[in-house]
């Protein structure tokens, strides 16, 4: 049954779930959401599991229409939303009715939004996975006006008035998509044939996050860190890998990465901290900060138990 | 040495060495076979093996993320310890028999780096297309792209680095070489190899099983092809090149 039709996609609309693991020994990469956080607070206000599929909009500018009832929670970027022109609250599930349009604005804050239902989006599976990778021309292809999306229609109204609205996100955990943001670095790979002042550079000057960014990597600009002097053979590359080719200039590998690549890297961003750096508009100011790998572990197991994800 | 490294919090890497080799890879493959979940070997505990979300391996290191929530990395790490230091290193190694033969048509009109190769090396259009397709070649890592086989030695005398810029488009099936390595393009892509031919074979695709026909360990010869059989095959001559 087919019950979401895209009107208009916007710039990138993208069918993802948690990913596809087990297939990089075949050259494919994991993709998935890169705003993890905003993802699994989409389908946590439904009930779902966290591998229902949603859709990762980027840079909002975007309609979609209902053909049944659907129970939606829209999360991520800070932007104008609307209901068939009514002002719609971020961060909660809301139910969107057979023949009403969901418009999403420009973001104000942010980058990436995401479109959840109840029990998920329906889609071929690949490996196990239905998302999206352009790159690699594998799952349903980036979303185009007129495009169908199936999902199990929410046909009761008693039902709806009991679930919907129920969860409200914890003020602490509505991230704030701001200027100027901190990440924590876990220091692996090639980091001890980085020379100690590139280190110092590396944690005590500000880097911009540069246009050049996508689902694959981000590329920063900044001071310039030596990497010339360390040779390697191609590698696996973790997501978040902070990678130095030879302009010194870092580009931060995300989802969409390649599998192997011969560029040193320094370590890992936090994965905890990514969801800050998959919402950061060019010019962003970044800080790194040196972490501690137990400290951040046990971040990241309150996360994977908090949304009960299979990680 | 064989050195065990965390990456990130949910991720580790083994390190094998510093040199390719086709030993290492035969390691490399034993124990990516070793940590399958229905592997019949015993070496490492069902909890392992099921908790193991991705084992990436590559010419002499091999990338594991696992489930951080049922398994840690300490313990994972301490089994492949034990591991390195067994004697099942020594014992028989994995070895594929699958032997690949490519059809390849080597012409500047698929392979407009050909001629730069032969002012390079100072040699004729023909000693570089023998001494490409007269090596025995490896498969020792699949990536960058969906079925994309990195394959050694090229031979020494036609070895070339890659383009300083990479371009933007290299058509399916575009034969290249990076230093010691050669490698069959098997999607259109960027790319930065010197490109001396292309294989008409469809090397990847979503629709066949398997995916991809290249294993690592796997071994790989390329076969010269005139114009009329590579258009027989299903090549496609690109007019395009940017």
């Amino acid at each position: 049954m087919h019950s979401l039709e895209i009107i208009n996609p916007g710039p990138l609309s993208l069918i993802q779930d948690l990913g596809r693991f087990g297939a990089t020994q075949h050259g494919l990469t994991q993709g998935g959401p890169i705003d993890l956080h905003a993802y699994c607070w989409g389908n946590y206000f439904l009930g779902n599991d966290m591998s229902c599929p949603q859709i990762e909009i980027t840079l909002g500018q975007a309609s979609f229409k209902a053909h049944n009832n659907l129970l939606c929670a829209l999360t991520g970027a800070k932007l104008n939303a609307q209901i068939d022109g009514q002002p719609l609250s971020l961060w909660q599930s809301f139910i969107l009715k057979k023949n009403q349009l969901l418009t999403l604005d420009y973001p104000t804050h942010g980058l990436r939004s995401y479109l959840a239902v109840k029990n998920g989006f329906k889609a071929p599976k690949i490996f196990n996975s239905v998302a999206t990778v352009i790159r690699d021309n594998i799952g349903t292809f980036a979303l185009k006006q007129g495009d169908m999306l199936s999902c199990s229609p929410f046909l009761d109204s008693i039902q709806a008035k009991s679930t919907a609205y129920q969860h409200l996100i914890p003020p602490r955990f509505l991230p704030q998509y701001t200027k100027k943001i901190n990440l924590r670095v876990i220091e692996s790979y090639q980091e001890k044939q980085f020379i100690a002042e590139d280190k110092h550079t590396l944690y005590h000057y500000p880097y911009q996050v540069s246009p050049f960014c996508d689902r694959m990597g981000c590329r920063l600009t900044g001071p310039v860190i030596n990497s010339h002097q360390i040779n390697l053979i191609s590698e696996p590359i973790a997501n978040g890998a902070i990678q130095i080719p030879p302009n010194g200039q870092p580009i931060i590998l995300l989802n969409d990465r390649q599998t192997l690549g011969g560029y040193p890297k320094i370590g890992c961003i936090a994965k905890i901290d990514l969801p800050q750096l998959a919402q950061a508009k060019p010019d962003t100011e970044i800080h790194f900060i040196k972490g501690n790998l137990q400290k951040l572990q046990q971040e990241w197991l309150r996360f994977v138990r908090f949304f009960n994800l299979p990680f | 040495m064989i050195t065990v490294q965390p990456i990130s919090e949910d991720s580790i890497i083994l390190y094998f060495g510093n040199e390719i080799s086709l030993q290492i890879t035969q390691t490399i493959m034993r124990l990516v076979e070793q940590l399958t979940l229905n592997s019949p070997s015993h070496i490492f505990s069902e909890k392992i093996k099921q908790n193991i979300l991705e084992v990436t391996p590559s010419y002499t290191s091999l990338f594991i993320q696992y489930r951080s929530s049922q398994l840690s990395g300490d313990e994972l790490s301490h089994a492949l310890q034990v591991w390195t230091h067994s004697s099942d290193l020594t014992g028989q190694q994995f070895e594929s028999k699958t032997t690949h033969q490519l059809p390849v048509y080597y012409h500047p009109e698929v392979g407009p780096d050909l001629h730069y190769l032969t002012l390079r090396h100072k040699l004729s259009q023909e000693e570089v297309v023998q001494r490409h397709q007269q090596t025995d070649y490896h498969v020792y890592a699949i990536g960058f792209a969906p079925g994309f086989a990195f394959l050694g030695n090229v031979d020494p005398h036609i070895a070339t680095p890659r383009h300083d810029s990479p371009r933007l488009h290299i058509p399916a099936g575009s034969v290249g070489i990076a230093n010691q390595q050669t490698a069959v393009y098997p999607s259109d892509s960027p790319g930065g190899w010197q490109i001396i031919g292309n294989c008409p074979l469809s090397l990847f695709s979503l629709e066949a099983n398997p995916m991809t026909p290249f294993n690592i360990g796997d071994k790989v010869k390329f076969n010269a092809i005139t114009r009329n059989e590579f258009l027989q095959l299903g090549g496609i001559i690109c007019t395009h090149w940017k």
